[in-house]
């Protein structure tokens, strides 16, 4: 049970404000962001999503540089509290198309339309794109796509890439398509966040894979829809599953370590034949998590070389080497490495014709920062850098720099090979043929080197 | 960034200040209000958004009120609810004018439109006015009995509302039990729920002054009501509310606890973190008295967890990693193999690397400990400072578990000679604490620190670490005495007294060791000592100065004791509190590990707190099952998976009186203490000149005299150290027994000292043979319910015992199977009492 629900833009702006039940005072919203702003004094920690402060629980996620925010008295359920403004967000995200501040001020209205109906009186009532429609009365007002910082993880589909149709993602519910027709199609998306590890020489420490099968459908009718996976897909780790007889296993087989599902999801035959079945609700939704933590092979190879090069010098050598098929291209790369607190200067160094690279050295924070438009699989690139120090360094260089960590998007690619081998879309007549998208990404959620 | 709230006071030429606006949007309004002009209802669309962007700015638009009501006269749905919105808002604070509302709002509530019926119920139930119960109960009424389960769900939440505003008008109307009517047969799923949370709330506010209410309230953790909700499909919000109902249902026999495991099992799968926290609540709360069910519960949530942490947002993981923490540290065996899931990413928020910092220390054993702490190395490089430290922390915490120490002192050592002042600093401290507990290392560590120079080491606690090590193994550092000496001749540009302290301390030690080399810095210390602002440091300089003028070998005897290893640092919470914490698994006492009582108010900690039990215990209307055991006794980590409310049969065993260790051992924990302790024992040969009343009183000052005279116990009467008792057979007697002695005692000064938190006060009676079986409130009043057997016969005493710390008085109530030796027995628990905070 809620208080009160608000919206803070990042300067700390009241976008939309819900007061649930009134038991909380007025001026909560000054009081979270400035507890929320000056948490520590330093600067340099953040807040956590919950903390009371004179008894008032506030709790509060960020989506899109946005603060979504609630608060209670109630010693309530904190999942439930996060979950539920995750939801919201993704609802009117729903309902807009796209979610920003612009969005958002230009939608108020509508926005409260919501509000009122998902909760009521601080109780959670539903958070169902598709329910709610027959409570909406607003119409969106559309702003603009293209300038936008994107959501999620999805929203790299919208840039470059012809095959898809950039307006998809960005789509009310409520849209209709010029002449009044709706236009039928689903998307399904294969999104995996990978963290990895790898030790100064070079051996993986930890990996993991965090992996999302994520729908969005714009059918009318609600038909059922089947989506196979892998047939050889286990789940449990150590091969101990029950099904195994069947698989080849080793060589080819997915092993998921662990999975949820969403809640419109059937799995009546996914233990014979690995397909899910669900009537996707409107809106987007996460059919499936998953997590991973088999071996795989990174996307991506590191090597750092830091070493002293005369009085208060040093050179630092960066490679990074795609170990992905060359019909792949990783795009918007970026690599970074915090340099010695007393290193003053930096001077770059990148190999001869390289184009759609920069680099950078982060005054404030002592990071050196290197960024690629594009790598293509199969390739290598080396930066090189000397550095220059204010004072000597008295112990091993190595341990005053590092790790280097990496950020990519590898669209197209995904290291669990799990897939989507088909998608049914249950008909309803010979010529309902609606349009599928199955698209996949990697993206790097945590990829370090030790040096 | 300037804070927000300048920002609103002194609106930016962007932000509009208000006043002019409304009053043009007022005149504007106006001129709308009749007009039937075609188009008309656009306009005011745009008018009335802007009198709610304003509204969500936080700029007064209450002076709008007649005019928004004028215009709310039309068709146009999304008018009306904005209309609604504006009128909800600011009829609380305009009720005369709001009066004008509800003539439009009880119309609508008969609309022909499901959608605007219930619109308007819920506008009308939002004002918040207590004038106008009397208009809601009729509208409340029909809206129950909507043939629209939109409206139903409305009303639903409705006469919760009108029970906010006026519970008579609520109660009298008979609401309560329509909802309850509702709740067991309505078809829609979330009118049931909304039935559910309103009846939650009604009937626990209810419940301290009606006794008809609290059985209510009990009936709703009924078997029938239970199975009849697990039985049908809510929304995954719903199925949160009815999980934590489960919960505090209590199943007569195992098979009954497997169905309902069984049945839930799937909900472990599902993709919203706040469902699967809510059965795992489940899981664990059924299968406490089954130990090996409990623990195959541990396996089986571990890999559902980690997805959950791994999966949503940064925020959704944070809420799932903070009760995994918990389960970590209750059951740190179970995850030991699991660590590397806790090892931090460079891109996680601190309060994440927190936790994951704190669980990798639990879970280090035997065969992990040489990679975890050789991750937490690399942490300790980290360029979050604040988390390198920590990681520093860790590494020394898993040293002093004891396990593959020979390799951590090493690492220890090499952060030693990093050079880096923080990671100094804290190893320094750490390496203290290690010497402390493993003396063997001290020839590898002395070597290391005496190398560091004192001048890099500038934060307090890391220099008076340096300090007592250079104190303490003065005849193995060659440099000591000088060092010293260096230090003691800057005393005044050493700020922490804490340091001065230390110094003092330290000189007296090397000095007994070198005499010949101390003894310059030793006058001048104790010169500078005596001088010093500081009370304490002055105390001590002047302590030691007598104590070297009365004898000199006393004084070594004193400063340089033999020393035992420390064997177990103190624990910083009490189990107690981990214990009530895990009791209320799935709220915010889980994230901010604290209880609830901690930091909420009491008629804010849910409707089913434990602690409102103990309130109702002494009516005696509680079912037996919802007295949480507050029993509880140290554990070793096998012990910490069941001790929630312990069955009968382990209690027996578990209580066993000496299985009960006292959180640390004062002689021992610190020489400091100690040093404080031979201080003031040292005080009173001078207070020994004054008569003896002054002599008393500053005994008394000191925690060290008698309080007031207890009478010796009765020598007939002894305890059986193991006396088990069940809540409900205590209820029983409670009810039936009257009471035969009532009596008030003072409490000791140090008694309310020490009475920070009811637990305190457990753990001290347990130890005299008297045990609690419920305890809760907190500062200034506490209030416990304890229980007593005869060593030689079953025959029981039962006490309430009502503490108030600000007024230092005890009432007690004493109910006895014998009330012969009630006397005797109360004496016993005075004299018991009395000890309490005595060292």
């Amino acid at each position: 049970m809620i208080s009160q629900f608000f919206v803070l833009s990042q300067r700390g702006d009241n976008i939309v404000f819900r007061d649930y039940r009134g038991d909380v005072a007025k001026g909560t919203a000054e009081i979270f962001f400035r507890k929320v702003k000056f948490w520590k004094e330093d600067g340099q920690e953040e807040a956590p999503p919950v903390f009371n402060v004179d008894g008032v629980n506030y709790f509060h996620v960020k989506v899109v540089g946005l603060l979504f925010v609630a608060t209670t008295r109630v010693n309530v359920s904190p999942s439930l509290i996060l979950e539920l403004l995750q939801r919201v967000a993704r609802v009117i995200k729903d309902y807009l198309g796209v979610l920003n501040e612009d969005s958002l001020r230009k939608n108020f209205v509508l926005v409260y339309e919501l509000l009122d109906e998902v909760i009521d009186f601080g109780y959670v009532q539903t958070t169902s794109t598709e329910v709610l429609k027959s409570y909406i009365f607003n119409e969106p007002i559309v702003v603009d796509a293209a300038r936008l910082q994107p959501l999620g993880p999805a929203a790299i589909f919208m840039q470059g890439t012809k095959r898809m149709p950039g307006t998809a993602v960005t789509k009310s519910v409520l849209a209709n398509e010029p002449g009044g027709r709706k236009r039928e199609e689903i998307f399904v998306d294969i999104i995996e966040k990978i963290s990895v590890t790898f030790s100064s020489s070079g051996y993986i420490l930890t990996s993991e894979i965090d992996g999302t099968i994520q729908m969005k459908s714009y059918l009318t009718g609600n038909p059922e829809i089947r989506l196979a996976l892998n047939e050889d897909l286990s789940i449990g780790r150590g091969g101990g599953s029950v099904y195994d007889y069947r698989s080849s296993s080793g060589a080819g087989a997915v092993i998921l370590d662990d999975c949820n599902f969403h809640e419109s999801v059937r799995l009546d035959s996914f233990d014979m034949d690995r397909t899910l079945a669900l009537i996707p609700p409107d809106g987007e939704f996460p059919v499936m998590n998953y997590r991973m933590t088999q071996e795989f092979k990174p996307p991506f190879r590191i090597n750092c070389l830091i070493e002293e090069a005369g009085h208060l010098k040093a050179e630092v050598s960066l490679k990074v080497r795609a170990e992905f098929p060359s019909d792949i291209v990783a795009n918007t790369i970026v690599v970074q490495m915090p340099l010695p607190n007393y290193t003053t200067r930096v001077s770059f160094e990148l190999e001869p014709g390289a184009v759609g690279q920069r680099t950078d050295f982060k005054e404030a924070n002592k990071k050196l920062e290197w960024g690629l438009k594009k790598i293509v699989g199969g390739s290598e690139h080396t930066l090189r850098a000397k550095l220059t120090f204010s004072q000597e360094s008295h112990a091993n260089i190595t341990k005053e720099a590092g790790p280097v960590s990496m950020t990519f998007t590898i669209p197209m690619y995904n290291v669990s090979r799990l897939q989507v081998k088909y998608l049914q879309i249950a008909k309803k007549s010979s010529s309902y043929n609606p349009f599928r998208w199955v698209r996949y990404v990697t993206q790097a959620n945590s990829y370090v080197a030790r040096i | 960034m300037a804070p927000p709230a300048q920002s609103q006071r002194s609106p930016s030429p962007s932000q509009p200040s208000g006043k002019s606006e409304v009053s043009d949007l007022k005149l504007q309004l106006r001129q709308l209000a009749g007009s039937r002009a075609p188009g008309v209802d656009d306009s005011k669309r745009e008018l009335f958004k802007k009198v709610i962007s304003y509204m969500t700015v936080g700029i007064d638009v209450s002076s709008l009120f007649g005019e928004m009501v004028m215009c709310s006269a039309t068709s146009d749905i999304v008018l009306k609810k904005m209309c609604y919105l504006y009128v909800g808002n600011y009829a609380k604070v305009n009720p005369d004018l709001a009066l004008l509302t509800i003539n439009f709002l009880q119309r609508d509530c008969n609309d022909e439109d499901p959608m605007i019926r219930g619109l308007a119920l819920r506008s009308l139930c939002s004002l918040r006015v207590a004038n106008f119960v009397e208009y809601l109960v009729g509208p409340l009424g029909s809206g129950l009995k909507d043939s629209n389960s939109y409206v139903r769900m409305v009303a639903v939440i409705g006469v919760l509302k009108l029970y906010h505003i006026s519970a008579s008008t609520c109660v009298d109307a008979d609401f309560p039990s329509i909802l309850k009517h509702l709740m067991l047969n309505d078809s829609d799923t979330q009118v049931v729920a909304n039935c559910l949370s309103a009846l939650q709330e009604i009937w626990s506010a209810e419940a301290s002054t009606s006794e008809e209410a609290s059985r209510e309230r009990e009936a709703l953790i009924s078997k029938p009501v239970i199975y009849y909700l697990l039985n049908r499909e809510f929304s995954e919000w719903a199925q949160c509310l009815v999980l934590e109902l489960v919960t505090k249902y209590v199943p007569s026999d195992s098979s009954e606890i497997f169905d309902i495991m069984n049945l839930l099992e799937d909900r472990l799968q599902h993709a919203n973190g706040a469902v699967v926290l809510a059965t795992i609540k489940v899981f664990l709360h059924l299968t406490l008295s089954m130990t090996d069910v409990h623990q195959q519960v541990y396996e089986r949530i571990k890999a559902p967890l980690l997805t959950l942490v791994s999966s949503g947002s940064p925020e959704q993981s944070y809420a799932v990693l903070s009760h995994l923490h918990l389960l970590v540290m209750r059951a740190p065996y179970i995850f030991s193999s699991d660590y590397k899931h806790f090892y931090c990413q460079y891109n996680e928020p601190s309060y994440v690397k927190r936790l994951k910092l704190e669980m990798l220390t639990a879970v280090a054993n035997e065969s992990n400990t040489y990679e975890i702490v050789t991750e937490l190395c690399e942490y300790a490089a980290n360029v979050d400072i604040p988390i390198a430290r920590e990681s520093i922390r860790a590494v020394g915490k898993i040293a002093l578990q004891q396990y593959d120490v020979n390799a951590i002192v090493d690492r220890l050592l090499q952060f030693l000679e990093m050079e880096k002042d923080y990671v100094t600093a804290e190893a320094l401290v750490l390496v203290k604490d290690l010497l402390r507990k493993y003396p063997q290392w001290s020839h590898d560590c002395i070597a290391v620190v005496g190398n560091i120079s004192s001048k890099n080491v500038q934060e307090p606690k890391a220099k008076a670490a340096l300090i007592w090590m250079l104190g303490e193994y003065s005849q193995d550092m060659q440099d000591a005495p000088y060092i010293l000496e260096s230090l003691v001749e800057n005393w005044d540009e050493e700020h922490s007294a804490e340091v001065r302290l230390h110094l003092l301390t330290a000189v007296m030690k090397c000095f007994f060791k070198r005499p010949p080399e101390t003894q310059n810095a030793l006058g001048t210390a104790l010169a500078a000592g005596i001088a010093d602002f500081h009370q304490d440091v002055h105390d001590r300089a002047l302590f030691y100065y007598r104590i070297l003028q009365y004898n000199v070998s006393v004084a070594e005897r004193v400063v340089n004791p033999p020393k035992q290893a420390v064997s177990v640092f103190a624990d910083t919470q009490s189990s107690e509190i981990k214990d009530r914490i895990f009791d209320e698994f799935n709220s915010l006492s889980v994230v901010y590990q604290k209880p609830s009582y901690m930091f909420t108010d009491k008629e804010h900690r849910g409707p089913f707190e434990f602690s409102d039990e103990l309130g109702n215990l002494s009516i005696g209307g509680e079912a037996a099952d919802n007295v949480v055991s507050a029993q509880r006794v140290e554990e070793n980590d096998k012990d910490l998976l069941l001790t929630t409310s312990e069955k009968e049969e382990t209690r027996g065993s578990s209580n066993n009186g000496s299985a009960y260790t006292a959180p640390y051992d004062g002689s021992s924990t610190s020489v400091f203490a100690l040093q404080t302790h031979i201080e003031s024992a040292i005080s009173n040969p001078t207070a020994a000149d004054h008569s003896p009343q002054a002599s008393l009183a500053i005994d008394d000052l000191l925690g060290l005299g008698l309080p007031a005279a207890p009478a010796p116990p009765s020598p007939q009467l002894k305890l059986n150290t193991t006396a088990a008792l069940d809540p409900s057979t205590f209820q029983h007697k409670w009810r039936q027994l009257p009471v035969a002695l009532s009596q008030e005692y003072s409490v000791s000064p140090q008694g309310v000292a020490a009475l920070t938190a009811p637990q305190a006060l457990l753990r001290h009676m347990q130890s005299h043979s008297i045990h609690c079986i419920a305890s809760g409130g907190q500062s200034p009043n506490f209030k416990f319910f304890f229980f007593a057997q005869k060593a030689e016969e079953a025959s029981n005493y039962l006490v309430e015992c009502i503490i108030s710390t600000s007024s230092a008085k005890a009432q007690i109530k004493i109910k006895a199977d014998d009330q012969s030796t009630s006397q005797a027995f109360s004496t016993l628990f005075q004299s018991a009492l009395s000890k309490f905070g005595i060292p």
